[in-house]
């Protein structure tokens, strides 16, 4: 692989221009974690110290998009007794050209984990009875409490649900 | 007088029981609608005089999961038309969040796809709210029946169209189509109610 890669560059470097670009991508795009259901069912009960806050979003999703800098700056704010996961619901054919793109771009720092299992009344009513599918959608628990939102957060609207989940551990 | 007044009450609880932020549960009865298609005529249910029910869709152009499955509405459109069960797509966003859900863009759509069925828009949001509906795609499958002497449209089947928006051609449970033969050979439906993701409707 190694040697492919530094085939790739070396082929480039008679056209400068693009030398960035597969350095680049290749450095810097860390590959997606993609998984069905089953493989994202953990993440929705996990049993560690922390209070995780899990929100179904995608790149597709304006309202999600719009309120992923607070998710990020949760993340930020309360590294030491959070966990922000973010479970995309992008489409596969979108993985490379919209989703790697959006992570890189905005830089996210939370985890990014991808739900790739279209028999989704399947699964839809495990993630919460109350869903019916429309996103965004943000799973919060820790292990003393668990809460369902079906709606949109401000920071502080966020901020102030997570205080009820610290004060309450 | 009193009499006259407890049945005014009676129809009134009956009519507003199910309004509710929820919206219909399988059995009730379906509102019917005055609302303006991509042709510039005013489409209600009553005008469709020999359907046996409705699939009513609410769609729209923008969202992604709306778009994959726009072949698919118009395959049942196809197909259940001329058995009495027609599509009628219903365009709940708000224009001015979604301009590309305009009435032009909607027409732009449906000459381009080439769709048999009409295309609505809900332009005052006051009827997706009555079906609950909370996202696109969102299907309502109605059936006709006679109450005294009024049509009404009971609310047979909600939910998704079938259980694989990427790819048709790996469907395995058409719930749409199962819920509508059903209703035509008059047997039970098996799944009355299903999920999928979706965008959610703009206000």
């Amino acid at each position: 692989m190694k040697y492919l890669l530094i085939l790739s560059v070396s082929f480039f470097l008679s056209c400068k221009s693009e030398i960035k670009i597969e350095v680049k991508s290749a450095v810097m795009l860390a590959p997606l974690e993609i998984y069905d259901f089953s493989g994202i069912e953990p993440y929705l009960s996990l049993a560690g110290s922390k209070t995780y806050i899990v929100n179904f979003w995608a790149t597709w999703c304006a309202p999600c998009v719009k309120e992923l800098p607070h998710f990020e700056s949760i993340q930020e704010n309360y590294k030491e007794d959070v966990e922000v996961i973010l479970v995309s619901l992008d489409f596969p054919r979108q993985y490379e050209s919209k989703l790697k793109p959006f992570i890189e771009k905005h830089q996210l720092k939370s985890k990014v984990i991808v739900l790739d299992d279209p028999d989704m009344n399947s699964w839809i009513s495990k993630v919460d009875a109350n869903w019916d599918g429309a996103i965004p959608v943000t799973l919060i628990y820790n292990t003393s409490k668990r809460s369902f939102y079906d709606r949109s957060f401000s920071y502080n609207e966020l901020e102030s649900e997570l205080k009820t989940f610290l004060t309450n551990k | 007088m009193t009499i006259i007044y407890s049945v005014l009450i009676l129809f009134v609880t009956a009519f507003t029981t199910h309004s509710a932020d929820k919206g219909y549960d399988i059995g009730d009865i379906a509102t019917d609608f005055v609302l303006e298609d991509t042709n510039g005529n005013f489409v209600s249910l009553t005008d469709f005089r020999d359907a046996k029910g409705f699939i009513v869709v609410f769609t729209c152009n923008t969202c992604p999961y709306a778009v994959l499955y726009e072949d698919r509405i118009e395959a049942l459109n196809k197909k259940y038309a001329p058995q009495g069960y027609p599509v009628i797509a219903i365009m709940p966003n708000n224009v001015k969040t979604k301009p590309g859900d305009s009435m032009k863009s909607m027409r732009i759509r449906a000459l381009d796809k080439g769709f048999t069925f009409p295309y609505l828009m809900d332009a005052g949001q006051k009827i997706y709210p009555q079906y609950g509906a909370t996202k696109t795609p969102h299907v309502y499958v109605l059936e006709s029946a006679m109450r005294g002497c009024d049509f009404v449209n009971v609310v047979r089947y909600i939910g998704a169209i079938d259980d694989n928006y990427k790819d048709a051609t790996l469907v395995k449970t058409n719930y749409v189509e199962d819920a509508v033969n059903a209703l035509l050979k008059g047997n039970d439906i098996k799944e009355t109610k299903t999920k999928a993701i979706g965008c959610s409707i703009k206000l």
